[in-house]
């Protein structure tokens, strides 16, 4: 087997191996009820990591999109509540800002030379800051159309339900692993993400490309904060922190490489789903407490990071004897 | 020189400054379609910048590139590709995490649809490396191939973008016997095919065997173009390290070195896979030249010999005293110095000030817990400054401002500073003008009538000659040769290292 699929292997033997361990020990867990919420509780999440698989890919990294989830959530929320402007346009209003702010942090990068790191760690002080500016206070969102849009559901065979946010969720899963194998901008980000020098010496536009990366990621950590504010039916500037390290989390325990260059939209998915699975897990039980996912996914994340390094080593040394 | 209808490529009168130094000097050169033209010459001969010039890397300050009859202005690597000029480097410029198909395709995948077609380009990639005898898994990782079909992929890669000229810059300078026959194959066919092929390397052997012209550059001008049939091997030498100027300096080493008793003693000293062992004496007052081609042992006896690399066999000794050299540190506190080639990288410190460079190394000496006063520091600089006549506006001035010959001097005022015993120069002269050559020559001849002992490094002969009474001849790493007295010429120099080298080729 082509060993660049084996991290993407090992994270989906990884889940697989442990959602038999809680059917074997809760058997209800194997019902499609608890499968339809895995997808609704993360779907924000699982959109805001697909853009962040990008960010990821091209060897950059974006810290500021759990601050533009709440920025978006807090933005919809006061224009709704003080205008009479209707929720579809406010939430292409809240888009165009966010793509917006990605593409401007991505110029920066790009054309000031500026490590990822500190632009987009600049641009969730600014995104959050401008979310406490808007309101300090938690405001409900009670526009009918909220309800008519969280009343929209899929009901599979056993009950459980796929949400419009969680069918939403799918659909930006499948489009972005089209984007990123099937089209030239997505080759143009594994190939900054293997070197952006030589990607440049190759004729990469590298410019046009990050810039692109940076929009792709704004664009849907604004997306997710539409969907986290349909989830909520609130948008509160306290919210959603630290969303950007667990989107990370996922995109690592996916398969992706950190460095860069290596690794699958699809993984990421399953990323999410492990997450997801680990706290389901943990409400099923009752007694443990919620800690433990951090804990759980702490370990997992070292041992993906362990396969990593050893999966390089090992290409390496391949390598020089071949 | 007339561009005509043979030439795909041909430059004239190229001109390369930058601050501090001419790197090309009005060269010209010329391709024809369907030949191999080996471009040859030392390190900072000039090769690399004319290569960079001619695919768009860098602005020419002057002079005419023409390209299949008109006249062209490549702004970039990309610019020069899509005109017809393609460069394969030495590393290999690819995408390690991509695929063999996703790294010739990059950028022009073929579409269906509007969307990539895997299918289409592996189908494509296959066909494309067939040409060139290659059936390897095109969509497997490019990392889990070696070094030559990954360079083969480049060539490829080059070959199908750009198609009239191709330039391989050191190519095969990480490949073995087997892998640099396969390139050679590749080569010839691409020849038969008719495209202008401008080969850099520095081995001789595979220049004879490959190519149909050469040209030689030195200190970034023009040496000449022959017909490599019509080029005898020594002549060639002759051509790269130069002995124009052998009549008027030779002989001018003959008064000193003979008298003085040996002061260092190295015996059987060596690495393995670094420098065979040699025994090595130098008197007092000596000044001993080491010569030989790019990559034949001459840095690496420096390295050893000062504990950059740590010797694993023979000792060393100085007024039969056994001498530590496992470290820079230990060689330091033996009075060692040590001149580095690529003082950019390996002497200066840019940012400090020319003040500071030049108390860098006695300051290491003494270790950090007795700092040199500021007092003490500007009566250093000042010193040096004076006594090697380094041009700087004042002491204070970041050193990388310096012109060329003026950084050399100040490294050398850093060694001259810790009052070594023994100094060792690698390539003193190298990329500073003509005006500070023959002051760094005054140098070197005053210290060593001062009682150092000195090893001098340089692929000028003439220098060499001037300077040295005795000269050690490298080739495979290992000493070969060495002339004393009135052996000490150009003619002898360049006599040795032929012989040497035409040895490696039986």
């Amino acid at each position: 087997m082509n060993q660049r699929y084996l991290p993407l292997a090992a994270t989906i033997a990884i889940f697989l191996i442990a959602y038999a361990v809680c059917i074997a020990q809760y058997p209800n867990m194997l019902s499609t009820r608890v499968m339809g919420n895995l997808l609704t509780d993360n779907a924000f999440l699982g959109i805001a990591a697909v853009g962040m698989t990008f960010v990821i890919l091209s060897g950059g990294i974006d810290l500021s999109i759990g601050a533009v989830i709440a920025f978006t959530g807090v933005f919809l929320a006061v224009l709704l509540q003080s205008t009479a402007i209707h929720p579809l346009a406010a939430f292409v209003l809240a888009l165009v800002i966010t793509t917006a702010f990605g593409a401007l942090m991505g110029a920066i990068i790009h054309h000031l030379e500026m490590p990822p790191f500190i632009v987009t760690l600049a641009g969730m002080f600014l995104a959050r800051g401008m979310a406490f500016v808007l309101t300090i206070d938690s405001i409900p969102i009670r526009h009918p159309f909220y309800a008519t849009l969280k009343s929209l559901y899929y009901t599979l065979p056993g009950g459980g339900r796929i949400t419009l946010i969680g069918g939403l969720m799918l659909l930006v899963f499948a489009a972005g692993i089209l984007v990123a194998h099937r089209t030239r901008f997505g080759a143009n980000v594994y190939a900054l993400g293997g070197g952006a020098a030589t990607a440049q010496l190759m004729g990469v536009p590298t410019g046009r490309t990050t810039i692109l990366i940076y929009a792709l990621s704004g664009f849907l950590a604004g997306l997710s904060g539409i969907v986290f504010s349909l989830y909520t039916s609130a948008g509160y500037s306290l919210a959603t922190v630290g969303v950007e390290l667990d989107a990370i989390a996922a995109v690592v325990i996916g398969g992706t490489l950190l460095t860069g260059g290596s690794g699958f939209v699809a993984g990421t998915l399953v990323g999410i789903l492990i997450q997801g699975l680990i706290q389901t897990y943990i409400t099923f039980d009752g007694s443990l407490s919620s800690w433990w996912t951090k804990i759980l996914i702490g370990a997992l994340l070292f041992a993906f990071i362990l396969l990593q390094k050893g999966l390089i080593q090992f290409t390496g040394r391949r390598r020089r004897h071949a | 020189m007339q561009p005509d209808s043979s030439h795909v490529l041909s430059a004239t009168g190229i001109d390369k400054i930058f601050p501090g130094a001419r790197a090309l000097n009005r060269v010209d050169f010329s391709l024809h379609r369907g030949e191999v033209h080996a471009l040859l010459g030392e390190n900072g001969a000039g090769k690399s910048t004319l290569v960079k010039c001619l695919t768009g890397a860098y602005a020419r300050d002057g002079g005419r590139i023409v390209l299949d009859g008109a006249d062209i202005d490549p702004q970039s690597t990309l610019e020069a590709q899509n005109l017809g000029i393609g460069t394969v480097y030495q590393e290999v410029n690819l995408l390690a995490n991509l695929t063999v198909a996703e790294n010739l395709f990059l950028g022009r995948q073929p579409r269906r649809f509007g969307l990539v077609s895997a299918r289409k380009m592996n189908r494509r990639a296959k066909a494309l490396l067939a040409e060139y005898d290659l059936d390897i898994d095109v969509t497997a990782g490019l990392a889990a191939y070696s070094v030559a079909v990954q360079q083969v992929v480049a060539i490829a890669r080059a070959v199908d973008l750009s198609g009239k000229v191709l330039i391989l810059d050191e190519p095969t300078a990480s490949l073995d016997a087997h892998e640099v026959a396969m390139l050679f194959r590749i080569v010839r066919r691409l020849r038969e095919r008719g495209l202008g092929i401008v080969f850099i390397t520095h081995f001789l052997e595979q220049v004879y065997e490959i190519s149909d012209r050469i040209t030689v550059l030195r200190n970034g001008g023009l040496v000449g173009t022959r017909a490599t049939a019509d080029l005898p091997r020594r002549e060639l030498i002759a051509m790269m390290l130069g002995r124009e100027l052998v009549q008027e300096v030779a002989g001018g080493h003959g008064a000193r070195g003979e008298a003085g008793d040996v002061r260092f003693r190295f015996r059987g000293f060596g690495r393995k896979g670094h420098i065979q062992p040699f025994d090595l004496d130098i008197c007092a007052g000596e000044v001993v030249g080491i010569a030989g081609l790019l990559g034949s042992g001459r840095t690496e006896t420096a390295e050893i010999l000062f504990g950059a690399e740590r010797a694993d066999s023979g000792t060393a000794q100085a007024d039969g005293r056994a001498l530590d050299l496992s470290s820079p540190r230990a060689a330091i506190r033996e009075k060692f110095g040590f001149c580095p080639e690529d003082r950019k990288v390996d002497g200066i410190v840019g940012d400090l000030s020319v003040r500071e460079n030049i108390a860098l190394a006695l300051q290491a000496r003494r270790g950090w817990a007795r700092p040199i006063s500021r007092g003490e520091q500007d009566q250093l600089a000042d010193r040096y400054i004076k006594a090697l006549d380094i041009r700087t506006s004042d002491r204070e001035k970041p050193i990388r401002l310096l012109s060329g010959g003026n950084q050399q001097k100040a490294i050398l005022a850093r060694w001259l500073a810790t009052n070594p015993d023994f100094l060792i120069l690698d390539e003193p002269t190298r990329g500073i003008d003509v005006g500070a050559h023959a002051e760094i020559i005054r140098l070197i001849e005053s210290l060593c009538e001062k009682g150092m002992s000195l090893i001098v490094i340089s692929s000028e002969l003439e220098e060499l000659v001037a300077y040295s009474s005795r000269v050690i001849v490298l080739r495979d790493r290992a000493h070969v040769a060495e002339l004393t007295g009135s052996a000490v010429t150009t003619d002898g120099i360049v006599e040795a290292i032929a012989a040497s080298a035409g040895r490696v080729e039986a």
